[in-house]
């Protein structure tokens, strides 16, 4: 049928062919979907040609500010929930953490339908990986799953900037991937265009034996200091714990609230 | 493959009326043909709601085009945008819901053809579809449920949303009466299905007062357990 081809349906034998694997004990990145393109043009400069021609604009959900760090307790994720599309608020409360399972954290920023999308590949492939090789798939594994799926696309255009948190044998662990392709592991990192306010909060602030409530408060406010001065950064701070017996969702504040209690003589 | 790259510069647009230089013109693929939709979620309804007007550029191309398309029985999705994209998109959701009838002997819930249909959208993440989709319909426990996506399938849920050209006027509005952002000492109530319809029209009326591209007539789908029930209500043709 005309429309069959184009509407992305994968027929039973290929999915069979997906569950199934086609190496045994092999981890292989496998094309997973085919991309529809405009022809003779690059990608990455398209969206931005098509926009403005009578009445014409596509803006796409982007913007954020995430923060991460590592310390004695284990890691503090915290992220912020404003989606803009281009000057206009999108959403107030976006969800911009993806628990992939009970011990990965995938946070997101940069343009919010890459993310969600490569991020929810990426649970998909460490599910896989579980039902294959019967055990959790380590920090450093998942990371480097997703920097690979960001190097088949690079220089098209594509905005991600994620940080996958995890708690494996070897530990806490806290990589930063990005669409470059970039994959870093370190103990702090904080991404999105407010992430330069986030880093001279949490820079000032951290020390390595910081009690539990002491690093939640240090997380909460990169992420309120940082939204009351990047536009594009907002909403609500959600606040993730990861420990030895996986993740804990702390808190979930509103930055106006916030805001006033650490500046009260500000207003 | 080889890819060519263009450079597109600002040269040709108009200055205040005076010509700045020579124009590059090229086929674009897409054209902005109007229209407003909004879906509100209670707790045992769903609202999709959209004005009938088909613009392009200055001219209406027909006063009739409604946006929302009925899904399932129990979801119904808004599209504006490219009408042509719109009708396109509708149409492989439409075949994509019955594979899934025939593979699982069951229709699919809401949850999942949003779910699926950002995974759709997504697949011309470098060629997008231009349409702005608004889901709304009722989740497995028969609540209200709204799903808001953005053209290349970021998505999530929500409890009321307006998309296409008058989003920006009706969503501060929404935000105010369904939401009660901004007002102090005012009691939350719950939101029933007769006041949540009085808003809707509400909305759109004001939304045709002020916006160009939404007018001529009102289509409102309301979802419930017993099923589908559709209203028109005739707007500012002006």
């Amino acid at each position: 049928m005309a429309l069959f081809d184009v509407s992305g349906y994968k027929s039973h034998s290929e999915l069979r062919g997906q569950i199934l694997g086609t190496g045994v004990g092999h981890l292989i990145d496998r094309p997973n979907q085919q991309f529809s393109v405009p022809v003779g043009v690059d990608p990455s400069g398209f969206l931005k040609s098509c926009s403005r021609e009578g009445g014409v604009s596509i803006d796409l959900n982007h913007g954020t500010t995430t923060l991460a760090f590592t310390f004695r307790h284990g890691v503090i994720v915290a992220v912020d929930s404003r989606a803009s599309a281009g000057s206009y608020i999108a959403s107030k409360e976006a969800n911009k953490v993806i628990e992939i399972n009970p011990y990965l954290l995938g946070t997101m920023s940069g343009s919010a339908a890459d993310c969600q999308y490569w991020e929810r590949l990426l649970a998909k492939e460490c599910r896989l990986y579980k039902l294959r090789n019967k055990q959790r798939i380590s920090v450093s594994a998942a990371s480097k799953l997703l920097c690979n799926m960001m190097l088949g696309y690079r220089g098209m255009g594509l905005s991600m900037g994620s940080m996958i948190v995890g708690w494996d044998n070897k530990g806490p662990g806290l990589y930063y991937v990005d669409d470059n392709a970039t994959r870093l592991s370190g103990r702090m990192f904080s991404t999105g265009c407010g992430s330069s306010y986030a880093y001279g909060v949490i820079d000032s602030g951290y020390r390595e034996d910081m009690t539990v409530e002491e690093a939640y408060e240090l997380g909460r406010r990169g992420i309120t200091h940082a939204t009351h001065r990047d536009a594009y950064s907002g909403g609500v701070v959600n606040l993730y714990h990861m420990q030895e017996d996986g993740w804990i969702k702390v808190c979930k504040e509103d930055v106006s609230e916030l805001i006033h209690r650490y500046r009260k003589d500000m207003f | 493959i080889m890819f060519t790259t263009q450079v597109y510069g600002d040269n040709g647009k108009m200055k205040e009326y005076h010509y700045t230089g020579p124009v590059e013109h090229r086929f674009s693929p897409y054209s902005f043909n109007g229209g407003t939709v909004l879906a509100v979620a209670g707790e045992d309804f769903a609202i999709v709601a959209s004005d009938t007007r088909l613009s392009e550029g200055y001219s209406i191309h027909s006063r009739d085009s409604p946006k929302c398309y009925k899904l399932t029985n129990t979801t119904v999705i808004g599209c504006s945008g490219f009408h042509g994209d719109c009708l396109t998109l509708t149409k492989i959701i439409d075949a994509r819901l019955k594979m899934y009838k025939h593979s699982n002997n069951k229709s699919m819930t809401s949850g999942a053809i949003a779910a699926m249909l950002s995974t759709i959208l997504y697949g011309r993440r470098f060629f997008p579809y231009y349409v702005y989709n608004i889901i709304g319909g009722l989740d497995e426990e028969g609540k209200g449920a709204v799903y808001s996506f953005d053209p290349v399938g970021s998505y999530q849920r929500d409890t009321y949303k307006a998309g296409g050209s008058a989003s920006a006027m009706l969503q501060p509005l929404l935000d105010n009466q369904i939401g009660y952002k901004n007002m102090e000492g005012v009691q939350h109530l719950p939101l029933n299905q007769e006041k949540a319809v009085q808003l809707v029209k509400d909305v759109f009326i004001s939304a045709a007062e002020r916006d160009v591209y939404t007018g001529d007539a009102l289509r409102i789908c309301i979802v419930t357990k017993e099923g589908i029930k559709e209203e028109t209500v005739p707007l500012r043709k002006d």
